[in-house]
């Protein structure tokens, strides 16, 4: 259904790409490529300037400085011509109540001037592909979230885009809905559709893209694919330490008296647990217990982007 | 040429079919409500007509009538029309846009396609004008039945019903495209809308305001609109009265689009 015909070179290449709202810098000199057929992530909590570099690539956000071509194109000079070729699935619904489901995909398509006849076989396509056909007549009010999100993915592929930009795409949806959502995701990439996304959930962007950049106040700290990533901010193995705390202690470092010291590549002191970084969790779990330390609870387990950005940025991604 | 930042061609053009696909979305709206549309449209003339025309009229015309002694319901008819209209694209261009803005985002979701602000901005004045049109013309088989015009010229209230509406709407959308809230939408409606309605001559000729409003009165868009209409209805027509009408109702509407289409930009385009 979808194709994407050979692009001599990226999609989206970002250059000192920079975004300013009058004295605040959104996004503040940021470099990026994206090749056809890949799905690229932009991970970063909110705030991040994930968004303002999404509407700057979907052309309905001026550039402020720097440089950024979309299908080798201009977005100031070619806006119209881009967005022809892209499918925009925003942070935001923004699904008109007032008319039906399948109505909402039909003059979606009769904004890229499809014809009507074509609009509707292509909308009735779509929801097919989202699982929504049964609820074609119905409005958009009674959706569940997850239904919501799946029409609005249904409608950014109305054009068939190459291109597929995602805000947050399934943000405030429940597991199930979220995992449905992956599968469609999935498949479309299947097809070659290049899919460009930003998350803060780390099991997104594992889940869904080949390569991903870490973004933190208006940069980007790290680049490469999830494993990538892991392997070089990251041991292996995490071990999660968690303390009963005493009633009257009220600051935020538990006590451990340097009895993690040299137990491992990194410790990591959270409010409510310790990390820590390491090549063999078990075994430090040994060490430290070896050591006098007696935590509430242990855990083990592998490093995940999670802690990836936690060891960039000292902070956790989801406050 | 550039006039009013519009360039012609691009105007003629991309934009026009463009936003002839948004005025599709609204008519797509539309087409739910139409009936329950139309049976206002001609209940509301109506009611008005009998209660102010025929009821009132009786005192006004046993009184000493009207200037030139024509019946009141045969005044205010074609002023009622235009009013109508202008109270039906000010109330369009308010809050419907300001959910297309703010509450829905509509907006929002069109300008992920290939539509642009512009585009917006033509194609739900199209709307507005689409809807005056047909409530005008509704309006006018009220009057025609009630036997309230000497003119056939009558027929012409309609578009000089539209051209206000528009000239209401455009610059009442850009003011809405300023607007977080629609605080300032009931504003619009309180001090400008109504006393509008009472005091462009619509009631009573604007020659029996106090002397320092009757300059208010001749720049506002209705007031033209009321005295065109109100000629043409009552076939006494002066082609300078009437150029200067329409001329000044064609002001107001380029400058409303050209303060639309910087709002709607700087609202839109961040």
């Amino acid at each position: 259904m979808v194709e994407t015909s050979p692009q001599p070179g990226p999609l989206i290449r970002a250059r000192g790409l920079r975004k300013c709202f009058g004295a605040f810098t959104a996004v503040d000199g940021v470099d990026f490529e994206v090749a056809p057929g890949e799905a690229f992530g932009f991970l970063g909590p909110n705030g991040a300037g994930k968004t303002s570099t999404m509407r700057m690539i979907g052309t309905v956000s001026p550039v402020t400085s720097g440089e950024l071509t979309v299908f080798g194109l201009d977005p100031a000079r070619h806006g119209a011509a881009i967005r022809a070729r892209l499918g925009v699935v925003p942070q935001a619904d923004t699904l008109d109540n007032e008319i039906s489901v399948l109505e909402n995909l039909m003059i979606y398509g009769r904004y890229f001037d499809l014809s009507w006849a074509e609009s509707r076989r292509r909308a009735k396509e779509l929801l097919d592909f989202v699982q929504l056909t049964e609820r074609s007549n119905d409005k958009v009010e009674p959706l569940s979230g997850g239904m919501k999100r799946r029409l609005v993915i249904a409608r950014a592929l109305i054009n068939e885009p190459s291109l597929l930009l995602l805000d947050e795409p399934t943000t405030g949806l429940d597991p199930q809905a979220r995992h449905l959502l992956w599968d469609r995701l999935y498949r479309l990439k299947q097809r070659g559709v290049t899919l460009c996304l930003t998350t803060h959930y780390m099991d997104e962007a594992e889940q869904l893209c080949d390569r991903l950049v870490v973004m933190d106040q208006a940069h980007i700290v790290a680049e490469g694919s999830p494993r990538e990533l892991i392997d070089r901010y990251v041991t292996k193995e995490v071990l999660e330490l968690r303390f009963r705390r005493a009633e009257n202690e009220t600051d935020d470092s538990l006590q451990l008296d340097g009895k993690l010291d040299g137990l491992a590549d990194r410790v990591e002191q959270l409010p409510d647990r310790v990390l820590v970084y390491t090549a063999d969790g078990e075994a430090a779990a040994a060490a430290a217990y070896e050591r006098g330390l007696r935590p509430a609870s242990v855990l083990v387990r592998r490093s995940s982007l999670e802690d990836v950005f936690l060891s960039l940025t000292g902070r956790s991604l989801v406050e | 040429m550039t006039v009013l930042g519009l360039r012609p061609a691009r105007f003629g053009t991309i934009a026009s079919r463009r936003s002839l696909r948004f005025l599709e979305h609204d008519l797509l709206v539309f087409r739910r409500g139409w009936f329950n549309y139309l049976l206002s449209g001609l209940s509301q003339p109506f009611l008005y007509l009998v209660a102010m025309g025929i009821g009132l009229g009786l005192y006004v015309n046993r009184n000493g009538g009207t200037p030139g002694g024509v019946p009141y319901i045969d005044y205010i008819a074609p002023a009622l029309l235009v009013t109508q209209a202008m109270m039906a694209a000010a109330f369009e261009s308010a809050w419907p846009i300001m959910a297309k803005i703010n509450w829905d985002k509509i907006y929002d979701a069109a300008l992920s396609t290939p539509l642009e602000p512009m585009d917006l901005l033509l194609g739900d004045l199209m709307w507005i004008a689409f809807r005056t049109t047909l409530l005008s013309t509704l309006f006018l088989v009220v009057i025609v039945a009630l036997g309230a015009a000497a003119s056939p010229l009558v027929v012409f209230a309609v578009p000089i019903a539209v051209l206000t509406a528009i000239a209401f709407a455009a610059p009442i959308m850009a003011f809405t495209a300023t607007q977080q809230t629609d605080g300032g939408l009931n504003a619009v409606f309180r001090f400008g809308i109504t006393p509008l309605f009472l005091f462009s001559g619509t009631f009573f000729p604007v020659e029996k305001l106090p002397l320092f409003l009757q300059p208010v009165a001749w720049v506002t868009p209705l007031y033209h609109g009321v005295a065109a209409a109100r000629a043409l209805a009552l076939g006494q027509v002066e082609p300078v009265g009437m150029t200067v009408h329409v001329a000044a109702l064609l002001v107001v509407v380029l400058l409303g689009i050209a303060a639309g289409r910087k709002a709607f930009i700087r609202r839109l385009v961040v």
